[in-house]
């Protein structure tokens, strides 16, 4: 268990290294210094206490549709579904926010309930429709994204129609945004708020929720093996709609953290980029839920950093992207980093006898077979 | 020439294990030698070695007297040195034909001829006595077919000496006669055959030489015909083994299951089970017999709460349980080890303890209020462990998958004997398991048996439903054939049962 946990963490590692490698070769192109360029991306996600909030700020939602498809993915399903969800809870926080006008501890309560329900629900429909009728959930979640789009479309000018553009919400009042005055002092005016303890707490629940308890064992169970989890009387059905819905929740408090933390009004026409960002989070995370929290801050710090490294050097914005982009690229493709990583230590042990294992027999029989 | 392929001395260690130590395998032309060893002994490692898989650490090897070095597989082919894989490899949507020549098609211009390849392919099949269509399409053949044409892609490719990796393992008693005698051909034709297996019976009938490998090392090369089944079996496991389980007489007691007029649909939507039944009772093994695909695996999924019945029921100890969970049938005293160890006895990535707690992960004191306790299990799996002994390198953290085919199994039947069921459903239970594992798993289920419980024993190996059971029940096409006891018949009754003819119908 330790082992697996080991050789995952070096993967997501070499995944980043060759992430900033590739990063460094094009900034090397375009005719900049590479090292200086990093030395400014890096300082602008974390030059100061602002920056360093506002990283954390960034990071939020990331962590939250992470834990979202690394859950999903637990029990075999894959949650693409990250923006929609997203867009549904800030939704519900967006309209409690503007309709209600309660005291800001009993208001914020409130907002943060409806929207994991907004995002639960949104996770319940492809979750039932793959449980009962068996269609795939990547298709079934898209769809969703674009019922949510379109809603918040219709939604937003209709009944909250901001001062000045038709695009936006109203802003949201100050007892409804999850921003406290303590907490922006502290880092000095940035972003943060208490959408980032929230993910915290997230993050906890939901690893406790799959090391500890039974629910976790069968959502596992069924991802791992449906056919034994079936044979040992666990409900399969019932756990795809459970597991989805619960992933719903999670990108659910991350439209809370995103419309009513981050930012203070809601746009219409943007489906939320970390809906999907959240897929990678999840990929370089090793699909555990620190490994996520991890990943997410890292996203954060490139996503931060890139405006001041753009400001203070020739190296455009962009690079910044294709750095993450890389990064998502070889963690994606991280069975074959493993494959050599397998490979090199095995080459390792034969010079020196002293590496893995010995192969099982019927692992022997496959290769004896494939060779053929 | 006196030998066509020598390993001599052959050493290959791993981390911590050494799989072939100074091993020394001699095979003569036209001769049928057998390899024959636990799960573990290093066998797979041998054959590997001779495959160019693995590079001997010392030892060498000569091929028709000189000495080779056997990078890779390649290498091994262009010396003539083939293999009949226990899985087959082949494209079930190409003909025959098709699938043999792949990898080295004959052209004329840019254009594939088919007729050459047949033609040669015809020739072999009457030389060798294959009676290999090679016009018909995989999917349309039988398994022993298919397996002919593995052996056929070898002699395509003029290969000389033939290594056979387990392969009545997925025959029939019939398809296992005619593949006997196929082999014998092929030695009298001068090829020469090396037979991976630890089905004492098969070396015994086809074998001219035997060797026997133990944890790695040689015990002794035999001549088979004047070394007994005991010997043989002796020198593999290193102790006596009992091929006689000691069973005592009991009186069957009270009806524990009783299936009435079952039916239901195989995975093709036609009726795998046709008005099916069947009783078993306390302190009894009921042997069902069959031919693979009859509707073994329908009845015990209906039984087990897998499948749903179309028609009939299905009581547990007076019960009606046809329209009752999987959980609650658990629950009711039914444990069932499953014929695919690896689909549904375990989850390969869950660790020794998750797995051991598959059924009762929700049941205190494993799970108090919905959370586990990781002590309690540790020590259940522990103690299973030991009274089952399944061995693992890293104890009961160790990822099911890293464990051995036997420990496996052992772990399951472990799992499934630990819940004190009243009903224990068996389906292969030792399938793919050397003689020492069987022997314990046999002993397991008779246990079961005089401690009064009833147990439903579903075998394609009739020697362990013979050896096993009380009653005996034979399938056939989804339907009951017969039930004899199992003192008053023999091989033969049950086999011609298994073709489906009916008790009494020859005379």
């Amino acid at each position: 268990m330790k082992k697996e946990m080991r050789k995952e963490y070096t993967i997501a590692l070499v995944a980043v290294g060759l992430g900033l490698l590739a990063g460094a070769l094009l900034m090397l192109v375009t005719g900049n210094n590479p090292i200086l360029g990093f030395i400014y991306l890096i300082s602008g996600g974390l030059m100061n206490i602002e920056r360093i909030g506002n990283t954390l700020a960034t990071a939020t939602p990331l962590i939250f549709t992470g834990l979202s498809v690394a859950f999903a993915f637990k029990t075999g399903l894959f949650n693409i579904g990250g923006a929609g969800q997203m867009l549904i809870g800030g939704l519900c926080a967006t309209v409690i926010g503007l309709t209600l006008n309660w005291p800001k501890p009993l208001l914020l309560t409130v907002i943060i309930i409806a929207s994991a329900l907004g995002g639960a629900l949104w996770g319940l429909v492809p979750g039932w429709l793959k449980a009962k009728f068996n269609v795939h959930e990547v298709v079934c979640t898209i769809m969703m994204n674009w019922i949510a789009y379109w809603s918040v479309y219709y939604i937003i000018p209709a009944y909250f129609k901001g001062a000045y553009l038709e695009t936006e919400s109203r802003r949201i009042p100050e007892a409804a945004s999850l921003k406290v005055g303590w907490l922006t002092d502290l880092f000095r005016g940035s972003y943060i708020n208490l959408g980032f303890f929230l993910a915290i707490i997230a993050v906890v629940v939901i690893a406790y929720i799959l090391e500890r308890t039974t629910l976790g064992y069968e959502l596992k169970a069924v991802g791992l093996n449906r056919y034994a989890a079936e044979y040992a009387g666990i409900q399969s059905n019932r756990n795809i709609i459970l597991s989805m819905m619960i992933a719903g929740a999670c990108a659910g408090l991350g439209g809370a953290a995103f419309y009513v933390g981050y930012a203070s009004n809601m746009q219409i026409g943007v489906l939320p980029s970390q809906g999907f960002d959240g897929v990678a989070v999840s990929l370089l995370g090793a699909n555990s839920p620190w490994g996520v929290f991890m990943a997410a801050i890292f996203f954060g710090v490139l996503h931060s950093g890139k405006g001041f490294m753009n400001a203070m050097t020739q190296v455009p914005p962009e690079i910044a992207d294709s750095i993450i982009a890389t990064i998502i690229y070889f963690s994606a493709t991280s069975v074959l980093i493993e494959k050599y990583w397998g490979r090199l230590q095995k080459r390792l042990a034969e010079k020196e006898k002293t590496g893995p294992p010995l192969v099982a027999e019927e692992e022997i029989k496959e290769k004896v077979g494939g060779a053929s | 020439m006196e030998y066509v392929v020598e390993m001599l001395k052959i050493r290959k260690e791993f981390p911590g294990v050494v799989a072939n130590d100074d091993i020394t395998l001699q095979l003569k032309p036209g001769e049928i030698h057998a390899l024959l060893g636990e799960n573990g002994a290093g066998k797979s490692t041998l054959m590997s070695i001779l495959f160019g898989l693995y590079q001997p650490d010392a030892g060498m090897i000569k091929v028709r007297g000189q000495e080779v070095k056997i990078n890779d597989p390649n290498v091994a082919n262009e010396l003539g040195i083939g293999m009949v894989h226990q899985h087959f490899k082949l494209v079930h949507n190409f003909t025959v034909t098709e699938n043999i020549m792949l990898g080295m098609e004959m052209t004329k211009g840019l254009v594939i001829n088919h007729t050459a390849a047949a033609e040669k392919i015809r020739e072999l099949s009457k030389r060798y006595g294959l009676n290999v269509d090679p016009d018909a399409k995989i999917e349309d053949i039988s398994v022993g077919m298919q397996q002919r044409v593995e052996i056929m892609k070898m002699l395509y490719r003029d290969a000389e000496v033939l290594i056979f990796d387990e392969p009545t393992s997925v025959l029939t008693p019939q398809e296992i006669n005619d593949l006997i005698g196929i082999m014998r051909n092929l030695a009298k034709e001068g090829k020469s055959i090396i037979l991976i297996t630890h089905k004492l019976k098969e070396i015994k009938a086809i074998a001219d030489r035997c060797t026997v490998i133990r944890r790695g090392r040689v015990v002794g090369t035999v001549e088979v015909a004047s070394t007994s089944e005991e010997e043989m079996a002796r020198m593999m496991v290193g102790r006596e083994i009992r091929f006689a389980v000691e069973k005592t007489q009991r009186e069957a007691g009270a009806v524990v299951l009783q299936v009435e007029n079952l039916s239901a649909l195989n995975n093709r939507k036609v009726m795998g089970l046709k008005n099916f039944s069947l009783q078993v009772r306390a302190g009894e093994i009921l042997g069902l017999a069959g031919v693979e695909g009859n509707g073994q695996a329908e009845l015990v999924e209906v039984i087990t709460g897998l499948r749903k019945a179309e028609d009939g029921r299905v009581m547990l100890k007076g019960t009606d349980i046809t329209n009752l969970s999987v959980r609650e049938r658990i629950r009711m005293g039914m444990s069932h080890i499953p014929s695919d160890r690896h689909k549904h006895g375990l989850i390969l990535d869950y660790t020794l303890e998750e797995n051991m707690i598959l059924k009762i992960y929700d049941e205190p004191p494993y799970a108090e209020k919905g959370l586990l306790n990781r002590e309690t299990i540790r020590k259940h799996t522990e103690r299973v462990m030991q009274e089952f002994d399944v061995r693992s390198g890293q104890g009961s953290l160790a990822l099911a998958r890293s464990l051995s085919g036997g420990n496996q199994q052992k772990a399951i039947v472990g799992r499934e004997i630990d819940i004190d069921p009243d009903l224990l459903i068996a389906v292969q239970p030792t399938r793919g398991l050397d003689v020492g594992a069987i022997e314990y798993i046999h002993k397991r289920i008779v246990e079961q048996r005089d401690k009064g419980k009833a147990v439903l024993l579903v075998s394609l190996e009739l020697d362990e439903i013979l050896t096993l059971s009380d009653r005996i029940a034979v399938i056939y096409n989804g339907e009951l054939i017969g039930i004899v006891e199992a003192q008053a018949t023999n091989e033969q009754e049950i086999g011609l049962m298994m073709a489906g003819v009916q008790r009494g119908e020859t005379a």
